[in-house]
């Protein structure tokens, strides 16, 4: 969708795998100018310490490169797990799902004084 | 009753022990939200014993106590040991590539944790949840 990738983590992710991902991730930022990344995670059923460092890794390194980061879907259990496990997941954006978080996204990037694209100017 | 022994050597190993822990936990009648918050748990010091302790095993068994019932999992390594253990059950301690919120986190997470660890023999680390704990 336009300036914005969208990313489904369809398995539970071994930690070389989500390693992987924080990699080909920034590099699909890089080559398409992304302005903003949606990661779906409504097919994990659980987000660890190390999986909520790559979803930190991957929204801190988007932010250097000027785009934003959603995370989108997260699983009930998942939400009072984190919570209780004590994770912050500092400078990320959430929604309820995809719908949500690509308007989240919208908003932001048209909420930019010095966006130059020329999107909706509402 | 329900008691197997699982090694962790790689990495892949933490995803095959959190979906059998998930699957007995599951077969107990556990619900999502604590099995979710026992898988968390396992995958914090099942990566834990990977990483520092070059990996070991889990025990993992099905337990009564009256009418309770639950699931333990126990988690042995002869890795290096942990010299100060208090040090390490605090949030935000960590001497490798983690957060330093794994012992810390998963014992929020679970009903009972106790760890035990010598220098220079190894780390046993055991957890339990009650299903509806």
């Amino acid at each position: 969708m336009g300036e914005f990738l969208l990313v489904t983590i369809q398995v539970d992710l071994y930690d070389r795998l989500a390693l992987t991902l924080e990699e080909d991730l920034i590099q699909m930022v890089y080559k398409n100018a992304s302005k903003g990344v949606l990661i779906d995670i409504s097919a994990l059923s659980i987000v660890d310490s190390f999986m909520g460092r790559i979803i930190g890794n991957i929204a801190g390194m988007s932010s250097i490169m000027d785009a934003e980061t959603v995370v989108v879907g997260m699983q009930p259990a998942v939400a009072i797990t984190l919570i209780e496990l004590g994770l912050p997941l500092a400078g990320v954006h959430t929604a309820l799902n995809v719908e949500r978080g690509m308007a989240l996204l919208e908003s932001r990037m048209s909420a930019r004084p010095d966006d130059t694209s020329d999107g909706d100017d509402d | 009753m329900i008691k197997e022994t699982l090694a962790i050597q790689q990495e892949r190993d933490l995803v095959y022990c959190r979906n059998r822990v998930k699957e007995i936990a599951a077969k107990i009648g556990m619900g999502i939200v604590n099995q979710t918050k026992l898988i968390t748990a396992t995958s914090e010091i099942a990566r834990n014993m990977l990483t520092y302790g070059g990996g070991g095993i889990v025990k993992i068994e099905v337990v009564t106590r009256g009418k309770m019932e639950g699931v333990q999992l126990i988690f042995e390594d002869k890795g290096p040991g942990i010299p100060d253990i208090p040090k390490a059950m605090q949030d935000g301690f960590t001497t490798g590539r983690t957060l330093g919120m794994g012992l810390p986190g998963a014992k929020r997470l679970v009903n009972e944790f106790a760890i035990q660890s010598l220098v220079g023999k190894g780390t046993t680390v055991k957890i339990l949840k009650w299903k509806n704990g």
